[in-house]
């Protein structure tokens, strides 16, 4: 029971507030919406990266004018009927109305510093990121471009992990994706992983983990289970840091952790190495 | 053998417990006693037929997990000769959830190899049932490496909760030891036969999952997360197990619909732990009809087949 009781509707002020300011989830400053995002949605006072919608990233780590989106059109369809409290396919049109995507990642063609490469990138307020048929496609589509075109691969993952509702299917999404990758791999074609906050599960455990460079954001949550569900298993408390990006660094897991405001100036430097 | 019984074979319980012990027990030459019998007899095929003709996804679940199960060392006991067990992942330690070696099948030698679960209290911990670190998933790479090289077609057995959730697995890697599997797998130049023999759970079981043939038993499960842990997350509630089996679509035959695996391996009757010779026979005929089948295929072929199989598999529609 808790004492304060949070009140249903926020009130007409309370709206207002909301509208104009941020709370830092880390630091609990109260930040001007506008000054949090010319700082790229990371906290000026303690530097914790709010998590940012995948249109944003594009924004900040593309060439302007250079991102040429494909595969628009692909649709998830729901094969198996899924239903639990709510059904999938509700699931689906409430999240494609709250984002308005067709599903949890955009693909495409840019350049970063008049480099070509192919990317992707996660829109986690889609159903938590999960992996599901479209986003396995999508990815396996742009790696095969990539090959096509001889350039590399970036994907910025923020994903609870393989998509339940999507049943199997969800699961052999991370073969499907892992073979495409294994095809660049052969080919010499760089792949960049860029883990977010968060990335766990069949995400971590195919693509996520397979970057030729793998970079994390500072802070970011990256695992194969949830802290909850080991915290559950083992019965005992997590490290701390546990799961975090400086904790995977420590423990030999990535090969760097990239402040956002440096990624875009990184992944070209990258991207100049390797390529020439 | 002490013989196990799951919730819904209660009504078989009985009658089998109380044929067995008139059959040892009773004097043979009385005929009320050979009359019960020979009505027992009738009952309990009767009884069997139906508890086990019309099984849901639940009830296969619990199958899949029975203890008294055949699991991967039976299988390879049974069914490959001349096994000589390899173990260690040459970094960090030997882990016993994972299992494999090189051996004969069918006078030709392979790779087989496979995830481990326990049948006792101690082994069960011994084994972590059937859930591995990430030492096992890379000393399965390992093995499987060690194939290629010798040119040895590879032969796994899926059965095992999940990847387990702990803190040193994810400390040494547990997501980069599965994605590993999964990409390295998709392009060994051997035919690669794999068998879901009891539990498919989810990444740590498509960690050696990747092959030419997918082949499943009748009541083996094969799903992205267990009913318990979807009925948790989606139904906050952890004993909606058997709705969410029904939901996810897990069993064999989903999975044969899903075009997910190439082939059901029928099970005698009641599951495979009520004959582990008989199951061992009909594995060994799928798995060798299907390896002889890849056997002589081009490498070039086998790989962009391989590729297809996991490239056509999802659902969606292209406006």
């Amino acid at each position: 029971m808790t004492w304060f009781k949070k009140k249903e509707t926020p009130s007409q002020e309370e709206k207002a507030i909301d509208a104009l300011w941020s709370k830092c989830n880390v630091c609990q400053e109260i930040i001007y919406k506008k000054e949090l995002e010319r700082n790229l949605n990371v906290c000026p006072k303690c530097s914790y990266h709010f998590p940012i919608q995948a249109q944003k990233r594009l924004a900040i780590v593309t060439d302007e004018g250079s991102f040429k989106e494909l595969d628009r059109a692909l649709v998830p369809v729901d094969l198996i009927s899924f239903r639990d409290l709510k059904r999938y396919s509700d699931r689906l049109r409430e999240a494609q109305q709250k984002t308005g995507l067709k599903d949890a990642f955009i693909t495409g063609r840019c350049e970063i510093h008049q480099l070509p490469a192919m990317v992707g990138v996660f829109e986690f307020d889609f159903l938590g990121g999960s992996l599901g048929s479209v986003v396995g496609e999508k990815i396996a589509r742009m790696i095969e471009k990539a090959i096509d075109e001889k350039i590399g691969a970036i994907i910025f993952t923020s994903s609870g992990g393989a998509r339940m509702q999507e049943g199997i299917l969800s699961l052999m999404q991370m073969a499907k994706t892992s073979a495409a990758l294994s095809r660049l791999r052969k080919e010499r074609l760089p792949y960049i992983s860029v883990l977010t906050d968060p990335t766990t599960g069949g995400v971590t455990a195919s693509f996520g983990m397979l970057g030729d460079i793998i970079l994390a954001e500072p802070g970011a949550l990256i695992g194969f289970a949830g802290p909850r569900v080991i915290k559950e298993t083992i019965k005992a408390d997590l490290p701390p840091g546990f799961q975090r990006a400086e904790y995977l660094l420590t423990h030999g897991m990535i090969d760097l952790i990239v402040e956002r405001r440096r990624l875009k100036e990184t992944l070209g430097k990258f991207l100049d190495l390797l390529y020439h | 053998m002490v013989r196990h019984y799951l919730d819904f074979e209660k009504p078989l319980r009985e009658l089998e417990r109380e044929y067995e012990e008139l059959r040892r027990f009773a004097p043979r030459d009385d005929p009320r006693v050979s009359a019960r019998i020979e009505k027992l007899e009738k009952r309990i095929t009767k009884v069997r037929e139906e508890t086990y003709a019309q099984l849901t996804p639940w009830q296969r679940t619990q199958l899949s997990r029975h203890i008294d199960r055949p699991h991967t060392l039976d299988y390879i006991r049974m069914i490959f000769e001349d096994f000589i067990e390899l173990h260690g992942d040459r970094g960090f330690m030997d882990d016993p959830a994972m299992v494999g070696g090189l051996a004969r099948l069918d006078g030709e030698a392979v790779v087989v190899l496979g995830h481990q679960k326990g049948r006792d209290v101690k082994e069960m911990g011994y084994r972590n049932f059937g859930m591995s670190h990430p030492e096992g998933y890379r000393k399965a790479l390992r093995i499987m490496e060690l194939g290629v090289r010798f040119n040895k077609p590879i032969v796994t057995m899926i059965d095992t909760p999940g990847a387990y959730p702990g803190v040193g697995a994810e400390e040494r890697g547990q997501a980069g030891a599965i994605a590993h599997n999964l990409r390295e797998m998709a392009a060994f130049p051997v035919p690669i036969v794999v068998v879901v023999i009891g539990e498919g759970g989810s990444g740590g079981a498509l960690a050696i999952g990747v092959g030419d043939r997918i082949l499943m038993m009748e009541n083996a499960i094969y799903s992205v997360i267990s009913p318990e842990g979807c009925a948790a997350i989606l139904w906050r509630d952890g004993t909606k197990g058997p709705l969410a089996a029904e939901a996810l679509k897990i069993t064999a035959a989903d999975l044969l619909n899903l075009e997910v695996i190439d082939e059901i391996i029928p099970e005698p009757f009641g599951g495979a732990h009520r004959d582990y010779e008989g199951a061992a026979a009909t594995v060994k005929e799928a798995v060798v009809r299907h390896l002889r089948e890849r056997k002589d295929v081009p490498v070039e072929r086998l790989l962009a087949e391989r590729y297809q199989r996991f490239r056509r598999m999802g659902s969606f529609l292209e406006e």
